[in-house]
């Protein structure tokens, strides 16, 4: 098994997420992350979906899902030639004798609290998986007390757009 | 447009910089037949929008059953001079009648349901239209927009349900979206990969008042079906074909579908290879043709079964590669390049790697190919398949389909399939239900055009025969319609005879009664030593003849016939092919122990077929 990004365009409407998960889950396919957000455009939403599969199979679900009525372009992100970030909120205890310590490691991984109270700090902070991991083990030993993390977003390095190339295209076929 | 609550994120009204999406928009096809019919903006409700957006969309008939969200677009159908609508028993009834209608004449089909139990008793139609590429319509009611979600009386979420087994299913809420959904419905059932489309209507929006125009522009930025064929692609297939030493056409129903079997004939004529047609190609070519070797597959031709394990090249042409045609698939055709040419790309590689993949309109790829053919027969000369076509035809003479007599006095069902057949004539249109019949009726039909043959292949639905003939017979009514049922199916869906006796649809059934759900006690004779696990169904011979199809005919207005004599068979489809006006029931008592030959068990390498119970041939030594 590897790991595989895939940006999908899809049409802003009702039950698009549905059908693009269910797909996923009857062809049996893990996702390991799903993100939805809207685009520059109102009428198309992006979907990053982070799959373990092999090559072929993953061919294969990139076909099916394509043939989703309601999904514009897909596009496989090479880890190397985008930029990928997940979002990530914990709640650290941190009293009058520990929040030093928590305060250090938040400023070492270039994070930052965005909420105090006396007995917890919450921290947020953005990077790539391997980056929020070791904050994760830097915090543990002052007891993390919750977790939530956003699915990866993605985008493709360089100047070229993926949803004004997808849309060109949609564009000359009309 | 509208977020979906709860899956996309929603944000507050669009930023001015975002800007909408480009594209000049498209307008609906031209519905077939008739003119089309154009409005600038004429205010009706939207119960009337929907019965205009049918008519213009082309829609002749209707296949539906009325109940309470749907109540108000029946109302002005009864106005419609268009539109004729076929009151059916059960929805089942009107989904698969839409599709044998489809199948029949290539047009789209159109059902019509309520919601909830409406609408779910139409799933099992269009998962068997999905997987058969059939082009229909599906539209429902759904209880009105603000009760939606609320567990209302007959509420369902089937566009939900039917997601996976659709090839697209909207939602319309707004009485303005009316006609482009309709008109989008039918574009994508009957452009590209064909199938069914579910357009789900809440009551409100068929009440409220709203604008009907067309045509309509379709808003489908994600759909766009490749259809023409790459050059360098036909090219190269052109030339393995042109070199090939034991090439096979692999025929699917994708030809049928694309309207494609005289391209198909040009290109047989002119590679001289071997034809293979699937259990859904039956009649792309006709069984006529000399280089037809019948069907492939677990009940396939000796012939046709290993031309393709022998095969050096293998074109497959709008097939699949099915399970039941590839057999465990690590050992199907094992010595063979593939070309693979569909006009969905997902098809492609899906199951059997393909060294050169097509995807286009079938007509143009055997249009195409044919034209290149020609020109590497220029280059390469004719290929020389006589030692290929030797092999071949001593299978075919070593191995020819036939079947043994029974021996309890019974009818041999293959005997009686054959006969209809033979005493028919090849312009009539036989649909089967799913089991020994199907494959008797596919095996022993000489199939001579295209869409005279209709069953139900990819989902196997048993009780897809009556009312798939019924939509036949309505969409050809000139044409005989034979229904081959067994008793097991003909027994899911006989209500619709009702329909047919009322609405003068003459069908011609043929009930091959077995007395037992035959192909599932074949199993358990070869698999399960004999242990008959409730297959029993006692309509047959020494049975108690529940129910007894003659009454059962004559109870729903049909006339019944029973022929349980061999000497009786010709005459009694004479007599059946005499009476036009009413529906005709032969039930044929056949014997329950007639097996269908040959066969590949499942999961099991298709060299090791059985002409016969443990007979298989050796195609292997004669090389």
């Amino acid at each position: 098994m590897s790991r595989h990004t895939l940006s999908v365009l899809v049409e802003n409407k009702p039950g698009v997420l549905t059908r693009v998960s269910a797909l996923f889950a009857r062809r049996a396919f893990n996702i390991h992350s799903l993100a939805v957000g809207p685009t520059e455009h109102d009428d198309v939403s992006r979907i990053t979906v982070v799959v373990d599969v092999e090559e072929l199979p993953l061919e294969q679900v990139t076909k099916q899902l394509n043939k989703l009525i309601n999904v514009i372009k897909i596009v496989e992100l090479e880890e190397k030639a985008s930029v990928q970030r997940e979002l990530l909120l914990v709640k650290v205890k941190a009293d009058d004798a520990s929040r030093t310590a928590v305060l250090q490691v938040v400023d070492l991984f270039r994070s930052h609290v965005v909420d105090v109270s006396p007995e917890a700090v919450t921290i947020e902070a953005t990077g790539g998986p391997e980056k929020l991991t070791a904050l994760l083990t830097a915090l543990a030993p002052y007891g993390i007390r919750e977790i939530v993390q956003s699915g990866t977003v993605a985008i493709g390095r360089g100047g070229r757009s993926m949803t004004e190339r997808a849309l060109d295209r949609v564009a000359r076929s009309a | 447009m509208t977020r979906s609550s709860g899956s996309v994120p929603s944000r507050g009204p669009a930023s001015p910089q975002r800007a909408p999406m480009p594209g000049r928009p498209r307008l609906a096809p031209a519905p077939s037949p008739g003119p089309v019919p154009v409005s600038q903006g004429e205010r009706m409700t939207g119960a009337q929008s929907i019965v205009r957006s049918l008519e213009a969309a082309g829609t002749e008939v209707i296949f539906g059953l009325p109940g309470g969200t749907i109540l108000p677009t029946y109302d002005p159908l009864l106005d419609s001079e268009k539109i004729r609508h076929i009151l059916v028993r059960h929805e089942q009834g009107a989904g698969h009648a839409a599709s044998g209608y489809a199948h029949a004449t290539g047009r789209v089909g159109v059902c019509m349901a309520t919601s909830g139990p409406g609408a779910t008793n139409l799933v099992t139609p269009l998962a068997d239209a999905n997987m058969d590429s059939i082009p229909m319509v599906a539209i429902t009611g759904q209880v009105g927009a603000s009760k939606i979600g609320t567990d209302a009386f007959q509420e369902a979420d089937i566009v939900g349900i039917t997601m996976p087994v659709t090839k697209h299913a909207f939602l319309v809420t707004d009485p303005a979206d009316i006609p482009a959904r309709i008109a989008e419905a039918f574009h994508i059932a009957s452009t590209g990969r064909p199938g069914p489309v579910l357009v789900d209507i809440a009551k409100s929006a068929q009440e409220a008042d709203t604008i009907f125009r067309w045509p309509v522009e379709l808003d489908l930025p994600g759909y766009h079906p490749t259809t023409k064929p790459h050059l360098k692609q036909v090219r190269e297939a052109a030339r393995l074909l042109a070199t090939a030493r034991r090439p096979v056409l692999y025929v699917g129903g994708g030809v049928i579908r694309a309207g494609a079997s005289d391209a198909l004939r040009r290109l047989t004529d002119l590679s001289g290879a071997p034809v293979v047609t699937t259990l859904m190609a039956r009649g792309a070519l006709p069984d006529s043709h000399p280089q037809n070797l019948g069907m492939p597959g677990m009940h396939g031709t000796v012939p046709a079964v290993a031309a393709l394990q022998r095969a050096d090249l293998v074109v497959a042409l709008g097939a699949r590669f099915d399970d039941r045609v590839t057999g465990q698939l690590s050992s199907f055709a094992p010595l063979a390049t593939v070309v693979h040419a569909d006009i969905d790309p997902a098809e492609i590689s899906k199951n059997r790697r393909a060294d050169v993949p097509i995807v286009g309109d079938l007509l143009e790829v055997l249009t195409d190919l044919a034209t290149e053919l020609a020109s590497e027969h220029g280059h390469h000369g004719l290929p020389d398949l006589e030692a290929w076509w030797n092999q071949l035809n001593k299978l075919r003479e070593t191995y020819p389909l036939g079947w043994t007599p029974t021996d309890d006095g019974l009818l041999s069902p293959q005997h009686v399939i054959s006969r209809i057949g033979e005493v028919t004539s090849p312009e009539a249109t036989y649909v089967a239900g799913v089991g020994q019949h199907q494959m008797w009726s596919s095996q022993f039909i000489r199939y001579e055009r295209p869409n005279s043959w209709i069953n139900s292949g990819g989902l196997g639905t048993m009780g897809y025969a009556i009312p798939a003939a019924m939509g036949a017979k309505v969409g050809e009514p000139d044409r005989t319609v034979w229904a081959i049922d067994g008793d097991g199916c003909f027994q899911m869906t006989n209500q619709e005879l009702a329909t047919c006796a009322l609405e003068g649809i003459g069908i011609k059934v043929a009930v091959i009664n077995n007395s037992s759900l035959g192909m599932v006690r074949q199993w358990q004779t070869l698999f399960y030593e004999g242990r008959y696990s409730n297959t029993e169904l006692n309509t047959g011979h020494q049975s108690r003849r529940i129910p007894d199809f003659v009454k059962l005919a004559e109870a729903y207005g049909c006339i019944g016939l029973r022929c349980e004599n061999p000497k009786d068979v010709d005459e009694t489809i004479r007599r059946a092919n005499e009476i036009d006006d009413v529906p005709v029931v032969v039930d044929f008592v056949v014997s329950r122990d007639a097996m269908v030959w040959p066969m590949v068990a499942a999961g099991v390498s298709n060299d090791a077929i059985q002409y016969a119970r443990d007979i298989t041939p050796s195609w292997d030594r004669e090389d």
